[in-house]
This record gives C-alpha cells, sequence and structure tokens, in this order.
C-alpha cells in the first residue's frame, strides 16, 4: 500500500467535504432530491401520473363515463398512440405525441359518485397514495369547488370538467384552478335574446332548479336575463338532487299562471324533469294565451338522448357540440366516433381539451412545477380546440370563449343528431368584469402536500 | 281549488307505490315475523324484470356497411330490430307495449325468487333477533344490487309509456270542471289505478279465500294453527312470494314513471318502511292507508307556497310524521294495541 506522507484518511475526508462545501458543489448534488420534492408530486420516473375523477354512479353518470372516454383518450394521444386528435389542430405545438415533457402518461381513474364528499375523497386517494400531479374531472359543480380547494390546499393543478356554476371562478375560485366550461351567466347572455326573439316578451316563468351551487347560479343568471326582456318570474322551487320523480314539483306549475317552464336540472334529472313535464302534457297546453313553453338553459347530446322527444324544440345553451363545422372539432369527433362509435358530447370535449391544455402548459413552462404551470396556462390565448380563439383569464382562471345556443332537433337525421346550433355568442360578448362574482385565487403555494 | 286537486292525485298516484311496497313489507312482517330490509331490493328486481323483456325484444342484427360512412366518417352501422323482422308490425306493438307485457314475465320470476329467498336464506332466521334478520337481509339487498348493477350498469335504463297512453287526461273534464283545468299524466292514472287493484286484489285473496284464511289465522296464532295439523310454513312461504310478486309488480308499472336503476330498491326501502311504522307494524290496512296519506302529505309539501313558509320541508314530511306517530302512537295508525308499545 503507498504511504503518501502528510495524507491521512481522515484528512482526506474532512478537507473533501470542506472543499465540496466551499466550491458551492453540495447544492448541486443535494437539489437534485431536493428539487424532486419541491412540490407536490413531483415525477421522478420516466412517467407522469393524472389522475381523473368523474361521477360513474349517481344523477351525473352519463356524463361521467363520456368524460372517462375523452380522457383515456386524451392520454392516448399525449403519449402518441391513434390519431393524435385535436393535438394537430391545436395552436400550441409543443405537444408532439411523446407524454409530457419527455415523459410517458399514466392514470389513475376514480368514481366521484356525483357527490362532494366522495369526489374530495377519491382526488386526496389520489394526491397522497397515486402520486397523480394534476387532477381533472367532475361534471358537477358542487364535487368541482371541493376537489379544486382540496387542489389549492394541496398544490395541485386542477382542471375542472363540467362544471357551470358561477362560483366555480367566481367567489370559490382558486390559484390552482382552471376552467375551460362555459358559467351560468354566459349562459343567460348567449340564452337570453334567443329567448326573446322565440317567446316574446310577455312572459311568466316557473324555475324548478337544482338545490346545490350550480342550480343557485344558473337560476339567478336565467332570471336576470329573461327579466331584462321583460318577463316576470315566479318564487323558484328547489328541488334536491338525484330526485328521480318531480311529479311532485310538476304539479302545481300547470294551475300557477306561468307560461314557461325554466328546468334548472342536469343530467338524468334534466333527462327525468322534461320527461315528466312532458307527460304531463305541459308543451301541449295554452296558457296566458300562449303556447307553454319549457326551457333546459344547460343541455346537452347525452341528455338529449335520454329525454328522446321530450327535448325536440327545447332551447337551452352548450359548451361545444360535435356537428360544428370547424377543423378541431371534426377531427376530435372523427377521433372519438371511430374509437367509441358515438360522437363525443360537450364534456367529453372540454375534459379533452383540459388534457392538452395542462400538458401544454408544462412543455411551455419546461416544468410540472404548479407555479410556473400556472403562470403559463394565466392569460393564454389558443385556438384549435373546438371553440374557436380562447382565453384563460389570468384573474379567474375562467376561459372565454364562444358560447352556443342550442335547440332540440324537430327531425333528427340520426340517432346523434339531437341538437342544432341556432346561434353563436361571441367570446366578447360572454366577457364580463371578474369583479362580480368576487372571490379570491389565493396564493400559488401550497400548504401541504 | 284546481291545483289542490291537482296535488292530491299526485299525492294519491305517489302513494300508490308506497302503499305497495308497504304492503309487501308488512305482509312478510305480520305472517314471517321477519323484517325484510330486501324487499326494496324486490321492487328493484320487479323493474328489471322489464328492463330485460325490453332488452331481449329490442334485440338487433348490427351489420357494418363500408360503403355507408357515419356522421363522424367511420363505416356506417346497420341496426335492424329483431322483432320486427321476424313479427313485422306486430313486433312493433310488442316493443312498444313491453312494459305491461312484462308483468307476464315478473308474476313467475318474482314468485320463484321469493320462495327462494325464504327457503334459502330467511327461514333459518325465524327464531333470530330482529337485529339480525335486518342484517341478512339488509346484506343481501346490497349483493342484489351488485348483481344487477354488474349485469346492467350503474346508469338508469329509460323504458317507454305505451304509445297510447303517453301525454295528459283531462281528469278536469270528468269532475264538471272547465277543459284543460286539471290535467294529469295517463301513465300516473294508471298506476294509480293499479296499485288499488293489487290492493284489492290481496285482501281479498286474504279475505274470500281458504288459503287467506288460514293465512289470517296463521297471523294470530301460528302455534293453533300448527296443532290444528295444518303446514303453516308452507302457506307462509307463499306469502313470502306473493309479497316478492307484488313488489316486482309495482317495480315494473313504475319502470315508465322513473327509469331503473341498481339503487332504486334502496331509495324505496327506507320511505316504506317509514310507511309501515307510520301505517302501524302488521297492519295490512295500516300500511296501505299510510302509504297514500303519506304520499299526499309529500305531494302538498312540494308546493312552493309551502316550501316558502318552511324551506325543505318536501325532503322531511314523511320523516316528521313518523316521529310525530312514534312519540304519541308507537303502535302506528292501524297497529295492534301492545305492537310496539311495550
Amino acid at each position: 500500500m503507498t504511504n503518501l506522507k502528510g495524507f491521512s484518511r481522515r484528512g482526506v475526508l474532512k478537507g473533501g467535504l470542506a472543499g465540496i462545501l466551499a466550491t458551492g458543489v453540495s447544492p448541486l448534488i443535494f437539489s437534485k432530491g431536493a428539487y424532486a420534492q419541491e412540490f407536490c408530486n413531483a415525477p421522478t420516473g420516466d412517467t407522469v401520473t393524472l389522475g381523473f375523477v368523474m361521477p360513474l354512479t349517481g344523477a351525473y353518470a352519463d356524463e361521467g363515463a363520456d368524460q372517462q372516454r375523452a380522457f383515456l383518450l386524451a392520454v392516448e394521444h399525449l403519449n402518441g398512440e391513434g390519431d393524435g386528435g385535436m393535438i394537430p389542430t391545436f395552436s400550441s405545438k409543443t405537444l408532439t405525441g411523446g407524454g409530457i415533457l419527455g415523459k410517458k402518461v399514466v392514470y389513475v381513474t376514480g368514481d366521484d359518485q356525483t357527490k362532494p364528499d366522495a369526489g374530495r375523497d377519491t382526488a386526496r386517494r389520489m394526491i397522497e397514495r397515486d402520486g397523480a400531479v394534476m387532477i381533472s374531472g367532475a361534471s358537477s359543480s358542487g364535487v368541482a369547488i371541493a376537489e379544486q380547494a382540496l387542489c389549492q390546499e394541496k398544490g395541485i393543478i386542477y382542471m375542472a370538467g363540467l362544471t357551470h356554476s358561477n362560483d366555480t371562478t367566481g367567489k370559490d375560485k382558486k390559484r390552482f384552478g382552471f376552467r375551460h366550461f362555459f358559467n351560468a351567466y354566459q349562459s343567460g347572455i348567449a340564452l337570453g335574446p334567443i329567448l326573446g326573439d322565440a317567446y316574446g316578451k310577455d312572459r311568466v316563468a316557473y324555475h324548478l332548479t337544482a338545490d346545490y351551487t350550480w342550480g343557485w347560479t344558473q337560476e339567478e343568471s336565467m332570471i336576470a336575463a329573461t327579466e331584462a326582456l321583460g318577463w316576470k318570474t315566479l318564487p323558484p322551487v328547489r328541488t334536491p338532487v338525484n330526485a328521480g320523480d318531480f311529479s311532485q314539483y310538476l304539479t302545481p306549475v300547470l294551475n300557477s299562471g306561468a307560461d314557461v317552464l325554466v328546468l334548472n336540472h342536469y343530467g338524468f334529472d334534466g333527462v327525468n324533469s322534461i320527461t315528466q313535464a312532458m307527460q304531463f302534457g305541459m308543451r301541449d297546453k295554452q296558457v296566458n294565451g300562449k303556447d307553454f313553453q319549457i326551457v333546459l338553459p344547460l343541455v346537452s347530446d347525452l341528455m338529449a338522448k335520454g329525454a328522446g322527444e321530450a327535448i325536440r324544440g327545447v332551447y337551452g345553451t352548450a359548451n361545444w357540440d360535435w356537428q360544428l363545422g370547424d377543423e378541431a372539432s371534426k377531427a376530435f369527433t372523427k377521433s372519438f366516433g371511430a374509437k367509441y362509435g358515438q360522437p363525443p358530447s360537450q364534456i367529453a370535449q372540454t375534459s379533452y381539451a383540459q388534457v392538452l391544455l395542462y400538458a401544454d402548459a408544462c412543455e411551455r413552462a419546461g416544468t410540472f412545477l404548479p407555479s410556473a404551470v400556472i403562470k403559463a396556462l394565466e392569460d393564454y390565448e389558443f385556438d384549435g380546440l373546438g371553440n374557436g380563439p380562447t382565453t384563460y383569464r389570468g384573474s379567474d382562471h375562467q376561459c372565454f370563449k364562444e358560447v352556443y345556443a342550442v335547440k332540440g332537433k324537430d327531425a333528427p337525421a340520426n340517432p346523434f343528431d339531437l341538437l342544432e346550433v341556432v346561434a353563436t355568442a361571441s367570446k366578447e360578448s360572454v366577457t364580463y368584469d371578474p369583479a362580480i362574482f368576487g372571490g379570491e385565487l389565493g396564493p400559488d403555494t401550497a400548504a401541504a402536500c | 281549488m284546481d291545483a289542490i286537486l291537482a296535488q292530491l292525485l299526485n299525492g294519491l298516484d305517489k302513494g300508490g307505490a308506497y302503499a305497495l311496497i308497504a304492503l309487501g313489507l308488512t305482509l312478510v312482517f305480520g305472517t314471517l315475523g321477519v323484517v325484510n330490509f330486501a324487499h326494496g331490493a324486490l321492487f328493484m328486481l320487479g323493474a328489471f324484470c322489464a328492463v330485460t323483456l325490453r332488452q331481449l325484444i329490442t334485440l338487433e342484427t348490427v351489420v357494418i356497411d363500408p360503403e355507408q360512412l357515419s356522421a363522424w366518417g367511420s363505416p356506417l352501422e346497420i341496426r335492424t330490430p329483431l322483432a320486427q323482422t321476424w313479427f313485422g308490425d306486430f313486433g312493433a306493438v310488442l316493443v312498444d307495449y313491453s312494459v305491461p307485457l312484462s308483468i307476464v314475465l315478473a308474476i313467475p320470476t318474482m314468485l320463484l325468487i321469493g320462495i327462494a329467498m325464504e327457503r334459502g336464506i330467511i327461514k333459518h332466521f325465524y327464531k333470530r333477533p330482529h337485529a339480525e334478520q335486518i342484517l341478512v337481509t339488509f346484506g343481501l339487498a346490497i349483493v342484489l344490487q351488485e348483481v344487477v348493477k354488474a349485469i346492467f350498469g350503474p346508469n338508469p335504463i329509460s323504458q317507454p309509456i305505451p304509445s297510447a297512453v303517453r301525454g295528459a287526461f283531462d281528469v278536469g273534464a270528468m269532475l264538471g270542471l272547465a277543459p284543460g283545468a286539471l290535467t294529469y299524466p295517463m301513465w300516473r292514472l294508471i298506476y294509480f289505478l293499479f296499485s288499488l287493484g293489487i290492493i284489492g286484489a290481496v285482501f281479498a285473496f286474504l279475505r274470500f279465500t281458504t288459503f287467506g284464511m288460514v293465512v289470517r289465522a296463521g297471523m294470530a296464532d301460528r302455534e293453533t294453527v300448527g296443532l290444528l295439523g295444518i303446514n303453516i310454513d308452507r302457506r307462509f312461504t307463499i306469502m313470502f312470494g306473493i309479497a316478492a310478486v307484488v313488489a316486482g309488480l309495482a317495480g315494473v308499472m313504475y319502470t315508465p314513471l322513473l327509469p331503473p336503476n341498481y339503487h332504486q330498491g334502496m331509495d324505496f326501502l327506507v320511505l316504506s318502511f317509514v310507511v309501515v311504522v307510520v301505517g302501524g307494524m302488521g297492519s295490512l290496512p295500516g300500511a296501505v292507508a299510510a302509504g297514500f296519506l303519506l304520499g299526499i302529505l309529500q305531494s302538498f309539501a312540494s308546493m312552493s307556497e309551502v316550501k316558502q313558509i318552511i324551506p325543505g320541508i318536501d325532503q322531511i314530511i314523511i320523516y316528521l310524521i313518523a316521529v310525530v306517530i312514534l312519540l304519541v302512537r308507537p303502535r302506528g295508525l292501524m297497529g295492534r294495541r301492545g305492537m310496539m308499545e311495550s
């Protein structure tokens, strides 16, 4: 063994350590692990996990099933499988089919049962056990708001699914939460003029309203829009979510003096209430010398399919329709139809778009770090995802884009040809001052993972 | 006045369903002394008899035509219903009337399910405490609903009203009111009349047949009837089957009003237990009367005028009545003296 004079083993170790510290190498050595852990569920391997929470049971289960199809399709396209869907039409060209930031996208799914507590529990499990770096989903605003609040606490990006309450990006908005779907206020702006033209300015409306945040804000927005036309509103009646049989709430409508019934119901509730209203013969009645009308302010293809003939001629609004003629919508519909044998619904489009928008934001930010992803999404302008030019407003994380007034088709050409777009409200016309709904986004740092 | 009459009609229609389920529940409790928490599941199974029959008679042949494209550009699937291919116009009538036709399927199916349930599981719990009966029947209900969920999926499956009886009937015109003043969905009126018919048939069976007389005697004093050499257990087993049929038929005819799902039985179970408690445990007339009474009260509580005074009353009225009854008259409206009062 060579004996180097003046060097002892202890001395070498001490000196080496001192040298490392002095030259500033130590931060590079230790920061690799530290950097990986500086935000919640930072991806460390060659995969990145996304968490998808959907209502697979409960009042909105039909929507949840379509949402799941869209999420899986989005993951497939991000990983370079299939025909790419809307990736080629998306204005941002960062997505190349190589996953996100070179990591293959994997996912976990869960059922929120259309209940806020179940949705929150499922999302928590995905964050704490499955290591999801982003949560997306919900087709109920109650669920979305609960999950969004959890994600704010945990420092996880939340890309909301179908949530239409003004509160999601209003009083309950969060820095970590983003909504692509439109809201009830925008429905009122889009639908008001159509209702005025179709049914006149002298109407009496009766509202049946789902008794939770979405129903309340839609009722408020529709009353504001229709009273601006000159309509009168009878005291609204709140109905429980998943009520099933609405007959006891529909019976009083017949003798109330109302000549328009506004159903602030969604999913199976909307299908049941409009079908049962038809069973009561409401559309055949004459009240105040006018034909009785029914309005379903938020309507989807899935609801139209469930309601069958009851939806014909009924006005509502939608975030998107598969029969829109733009290239992005056509590409998405083709891709979805080829895989699942049916066209996508509006919840599928918004969910798919949200996954792509998150992936793109990570690519543009060059990291999964939530604060950087948030910055990349705020005030981001994009196109090519089916709704025309769109802005993710930074002050409330609400997307601003076209909103569509739709009507149940009288003579469908095929089993999926159920709604027709009768008017398009421009992005500018549905843009509003974020201050009207209050709320605070909060910090872009998490309290705890 | 028209509004009150309409709400009363709605209460009777809702009450019909409650009364039918509570009647079966009371039959089981009165004969076998078993608190059957799987009774709601029998209602659900009946509803899925209608779903099954419709799925069978609407089976389609699917041919993919590569020459034609669907609206989204895929090869077109051409679907042809088998019933119409085989039976022509009669096939279309079968499809249209699938719900009432399901009664033919539901009666033997539910009778067999009821008897198998009683012989296979419930008979082993006759002498066990009510708590154990509740646990085993509740577990059975969960098993049944999970089986249905596995076969039919979690989502409701809508069933159509036959085209001849869709829309509303002008009840007001029959009562001398102005035309259109009081209209009500025809199928709901049919359901109400159907429930009255079933209730009447059960009461007539118990009242006017020898079998029914023996069952009533057994309900009053099981041991003495047994000592007379009558196999009362076999008759009670058949009564369990009949209770299952009553619940099943209630479920079949309810399908056009509310698309059935696997969880439907649980939704009705709690309500029907409250109905039985209010009517009086073991009292058949009490179950029927309480069913209609609670249906009517729930309907009136849903009126906007009432909800404005007490918000949410429509959700709690039935339970509120149950609390009051339990405090003031624990044996229920028509229960036997001493029942639940010791």
